[in-house]
């Protein structure tokens, strides 16, 4: 850990502007970034605070949800309405992290956490283009039991290891953020970045740019959503596989269907195939089997991680039954 | 008024929980500084240190490396069968990945750290092997299996035994590499006085072990070297032994000339302080149809480093836990590119009895027989490979007591044929066992004018209670009331006893305060004091000692092995009956029901015995399930370098732990009657659940840990 400065923003637009200023990085609970600091992978001129400028309000009206940036984990997945109306949020974030944890992550920081690519948090590895462009990736000879079968490329492998962003996917999400021009509105679905070439860069967000809350809508499927999630241990663990899932029915066939898929992807990943095999069938066991087989179309796996491929169809599958229960 | 025996609550919990308790790394010191290790990223490497920019950092006051550490004539010198080889700064190579190449002193530990990473380090590396699989060929006989026992055992003809058999049954097992990761990191501060006399704060389980080393290092004579350990926040075999960093911070005290403080991350924990080797175990079992064992092999590859040795006892247990006529057992050690191994809780054991437990297991179904009858069948009455008697074994009794309170006699035979709505289940059990030891050990006890006691022995409480039970021994020893006794340790100047590792505290230390406190008594009733009545009087004797002129009376002892116990074999038995739940889809592994029975000697503690019996199955369930360190071929570094990526159990992986206590009287064993402990819980747990998984999926994982990968 290096000396850096700390800085506490007046306003939203000061923050912004100090935000694009060289080796700037926010902090908002500060569970990731300040683990990030201590392990020398992070190496901040300074921190600016968003504790005062952004909130933590969570509201519930007819349309949807909206959720300041600042809201903790714990506050969200606690929330009466969001229990009811968007059970997968719920239960996404509260399969994450452990208490003490949730009681003070944010919403922002949540959706902008890093990979827990081991090879990424030790500096003692050279190699790691996401830690330092063009140094190449540890991970994929490597010790990849963790890693993505989805959406790697031959730069990064790394898996986004967020749980409540893969049921912000799954409820389609919107993202309102705050630049030097204005606000903005971003698609979950187009918030967070393949890794390509260039894997340093996760999100759509400029430098600079703050999110400032979450709006999730009401929808036909909203309340009839569900995330499971597969791990080693029975708590405290990323996921290996995990799924949040959202059904519309319609007599007895399914109308609409939103499945995405954690822990085996470079960013929340959208399952569009198995959602297409699932229309217009009836929500029983076979056809989830069926539709699940789908799940991990497209997959490059290593000898260690193999075992994702598998796994992620029947994560798929159990989460189809919850929610169709 | 017997102490012994009673479910005192720790005397050292309520300093822990308040803080009070001032560990190693926190003792206050005046002119204090800090050191920071910067270790090596390549293994098997030369390397040149650049310090020029750490040098210049602010508030440093020395970077040593192996181009100006001072040479230490004693830097490679093994101090005893349990000494490790030390890697303190004396030459340019890194012989494992993370291996100390530079101390950073600095005025503040955060100046150190921010220091130490700009040390800058060049590499000239050649191969690195660090597969354990792959060096097979490589595999030598090592002197000793542990430190003590032949490499090599063999009684009867196992060829003529495997000849005879109905039934056999040949697997290789494999397990993993595992860390102690006590919650206490290791730490030390590390005061001079003067050139020739050092006192070291430090967290040990050994206090006379790291007082002899550091002496070695630095050329000095014992008696001034201090070492004291008041607290230990767990150990687990990682602090039984002296390891690098302790002389290095010891050495930066020197050349700065202030007293320094040490404290290793957790990242360091998986290379500098030892870990529990890889495994590669076969073992041949032969059976007649009733399941009499013909004949029994049980052969131990694992690894160690090539700077030093150190050989997991895996099969010792296969010698003497059936009776067999034809048994033949090695052990075989491959030199790797890796740190140097030590004893994590119950080594050898704790991996070995996966192999036995886990075939004798196969060997059950391959006779449609009940895996307790099999053992049953196979009960040894006495010891098959000392030919001896026991000192005393209620081995039968545990298994009857805990599969009576479990319900296995409802196990139905076939694998997968127990259901729980979307969850396998699957019944399990296995035998645990571990060796009583005792060594020489030494006490003090006195008594004052106001008739407080005070007994003191070096030794160290590592969290297993030592504080509470000598206090208790040395209470009824006496004949006075607990709270009226003191007891000190963790200080290198009180009398000598062992290291607190292989459950022999109570047996050795315990005997020795015992004998300390008799002798005190003696002394008294040759004194006249009125400490004779079986009801104490305990007005009289305060009166008695208030009109004496001596300011205190006081007595020491030293006891050792008895004679007598040669003639018998020691050991402590248990028994593991394990529920696990799979989920039918997701294979998610849940242990969700334990009874454990133990017979141990006496039980001077239940309530600090039931604290070690479940600590110990935790760590089998972390065995068994969960705990892998897994390292990178390609540069033998740790890729799961904290407790976020190394899976420990929490508390939602653990069900309500039964324990029962069976009553084992053992007149033999030492003047106590206690066996161990602290190591006999983990034994045989991770069979038991790898027979739990087994006998609900059909499955046999034969490779620890069992994630649920190897279940899809
Ligand atoms: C031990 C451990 C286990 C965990 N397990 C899980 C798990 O199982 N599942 C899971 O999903 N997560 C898990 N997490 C991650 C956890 O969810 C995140 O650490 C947390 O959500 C981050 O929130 P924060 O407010 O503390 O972020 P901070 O640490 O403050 O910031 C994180 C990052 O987000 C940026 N940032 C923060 N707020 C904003 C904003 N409003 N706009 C733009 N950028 C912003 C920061 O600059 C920083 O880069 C775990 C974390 C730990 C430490
Ligand atoms: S997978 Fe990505 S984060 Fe991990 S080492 Fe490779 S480049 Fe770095």
């Amino acid at each position: 850990m290096r000396d850096f400065d700390y800085v506490v923003p007046k306003s939203l637009d000061e923050a912004v502007a100090r935000g694009k200023q060289a080796e700037h990085r926010f902090i908002a609970g500060g569970t990731l970034l300040v683990d990030l600091l201590r392990l020398d992978v992070e190496r901040p001129a300074a921190l600016v605070d968003l504790n005062a400028v952004l909130s933590e309000r969570i509201s519930w009206a007819p349309n949807g949800l909206t959720a300041g940036a600042l809201a903790r984990n714990s506050d969200l997945a606690d929330h009466p309405d969001v229990r009811r109306e968007l059970p997968a949020l719920s239960q996404a974030l509260e399969s994450g992290a452990s208490p003490q944890i949730r009681n003070l992550a944010s919403l922002g920081g949540n959706l902008m956490q890093r990979t827990r690519c081991a090879y990424f948090r030790d500096p003692g590895v050279a190699e790691c283009n996401k830690r330092r462009p063009g140094s190449g990736c540890a991970a994929l000879e490597g010790y990849s039991r963790m890693h993505a079968v989805l959406g790697g490329s031959r730069a990064c492998i790394a898996v986004h290891p967020s749980d409540m962003s893969v049921a912000l996917l799954a409820l389609d999400a919107i993202v309102r953020t705050r630049r030097s021009q204005g606000g903005r509105e971003i698609a979950i679905a187009d918030f967070h970045a393949l890794p390509g070439e260039t894997p340093q860069v996760e999100t759509a967000l400029e430098p600079g740019e703050i999110v400032t809350e979450v709006f999730v809508p009401a929808s036909g499927f909203s309340r009839r959503s569900a995330y499971v999630k597969v791990r080693d241990r029975a708590a405290f663990a990323f996921a290996l596989a995990s799924a949040a899932v959202a059904l519309e029915l319609s007599g007895e066939k399914i109308a609409t269907a939103r499945v995405a898929l954690g822990g085996v992807a470079t960013k929340p990943w959208r399952a569009l195939e198995v959602e297409a095999a699932l229309l217009g069938r009836p929500p029983t066991r076979e056809t989830f089997e069926a539709a699940a087989k789908l799940a991990a179309n497209g997959a490059r796996t290593t000898p260690h991680n193999q075992f994702k491929v598998e796994l992620a169809r029947r994560v798929v599958v159990r989460a189809l039954e919850r929610a169709a229960a | 008024m017997t102490a012994v025996g009673k479910g005192i609550a720790r005397l050292d919990a309520r300093a822990k929980v308040t803080g009070k308790a001032q560990y190693a790394a926190e003792v206050p010191v005046a002119n204090l500084v800090h050191a920071v290790l910067v270790t090596s990223t390549q293994a098997a490497a030369k390397v040149a240190v650049d310090v020029k920019d750490a040098e210049h950092a602010p508030g440093v006051l020395a970077v040593l490396t192996h181009h100006n550490a001072p040479k230490l004539p004693g830097a490679k010198t093994k101090t005893g069968p349990v000494d490790r080889v030390l890697q303190l700064l004396q030459e340019d190579e890194a012989p494992y990945n993370d291996c100390p190449i530079a101390v950073v002193v600095a005025d503040t530990l955060e100046r150190a750290r921010a220091a130490a990473e700009r040390v800058a380090v060049r590499y000239s590396s050649g191969g690195v092997q660090t597969e354990l699989r792959e060096r097979l060929a490589e595999a030598y006989a090592p002197k000793t299996a542990g430190p003590r026992e032949p490499a090599d055992s063999s009684r009867g003809d196992v060829p003529a035994g495997l000849e005879a058999a109905f039934v056999q049954i040949d697997a290789t097992y494999t397990t993993t590499n595992q860390h102690h990761n006590p919650m206490e990191m290791h730490g030390l501060t590390a005061v001079w006085q003067g050139e020739q006399s050092l006192t070291v704060y430090d967290t040990s389980q050994g206090i006379f072990g790291v007082r002899k080393k550091l002496a070695t290092v630095f050329g000095l004579a014992e008696s001034n070297v201090r070492v004291i350990s008041r607290y230990v926040g767990g150990g687990f075999g990682c602090k039984g032994s002296p390891w690098s960093h302790l002389a290095l911070c010891a050495l930066a005290a020197r050349v700065t000339g202030r007293p320094v403080r040490l404290v290793l991350t957790r990242p360091q924990m998986f290379s500098l302080v030892g870990y529990r080797p890889r495994t590669i175990q076969r073992v041949v079992l032969g059976a007649d149809a009733r399941g009499k064992l013909t004949a029994v092999r049980h052969d131990v590859t694992s690894e160690t480093s090539r700077l030093d040795e150190f050989s997991e006892p895996s099969a010792l247990q296969t010698r003497m836990l059936y009776a067999c006529p034809n048994v033949a057992t090695s052990h075989r050690l491959v030199r790797l590119d890796v740190p140097t191994p030590t004893f994590t809780r119950a080594p050898g054991e704790a991996t070995g009895t996966f192999a036995l437990e886990v075939a004798l297991d196969e060997l059950a179904t391959a006779l449609k027989l009940d895996p307790l009858e099999l053992r049953l069948r196979n009960y040894a009455e006495r010891d098959p490979h000392e030919d001896k008697p026991w000192s005393s074994k209620e081995l039968r009794r545990c298994y009857q007591q805990a599969a009576e309170r479990f319900g296995w006699a409802a196990r139905r035979l076939d694998p997968g044929s127990q259901r729980d709505g979307k969850l396998l289940v699957g019944w399990g059990m296995a035998t645990a066992t571990y060796p009583a030891k005792q060594s020489a050990a030494s006490a003090s006890a006195r008594i004052d004018r106001e008739g407080r006691v005070l007994v003191q022995a070096g030794t160290q409480d590592i969290g297993t209670g030592t504080y509470t039970i000598m206090a208790q021994i040395a209470a009824d020893a006496l004949g006075v009331p607990v709270d009226r006794v003191r007891f000190e340790l963790g200080d290198t100047s009180l009398p000598e006893t062992p290291v607190s590792g292989g459950s022999q505290t109570a047996s050795s230390t315990g005997s020795a305060v015992q004998a300390a406190a008799l002798a005190l008594k003696k002394k008294l009733l040759a004194l006249g004091a009125p400490l004779r009545a079986p009801e104490l009087d305990l007005r009289a004797l305060d009166a008695w000692l208030a009109q004496r002129t001596e300011p205190e009376h006081r007595a020491e002892a030293r006891t050792e092995e008895k004679a007598e116990r040669k003639r018998y074999s020691s050991h402590s038995f248990g028994a593991h009956f394990v529920e696990v739940k799979i989920d039918a889809d997701l294979r998610q592994i849940r242990v969700t029901r334990c009874v454990s029975a133990f017979a141990a000697g006496k039980i001077l503690n239940p309530k600090t015995a039931h604290s070690q019996y479940i600590g110990g199955m935790v760590w089998g369930i972390g065995l068994a399930l969960l705990e892998h360190t897994a390292r990178d071929p390609r540069n033998g570094r740790v890729v799961t370098r904290d407790l976020a990526d190394y899976h420990v159990p929490v508390h939602a992986d653990i069900p309500e732990l039964e324990v029962i206590q069976v009553h084992e009287r053992d007149p033999y064993v030492n003047e106590i009657g206690a066996k161990g402990i602290g190591e006999v819980g983990i034994t045989g747990m991770a069979a038991a659940i790898a027979n739990a998984v087994h006998h609900a999926t059909g499955k046999r994982v034969r490779d620890l840990p069992i994630t649920l990968d190897k279940l899809l």
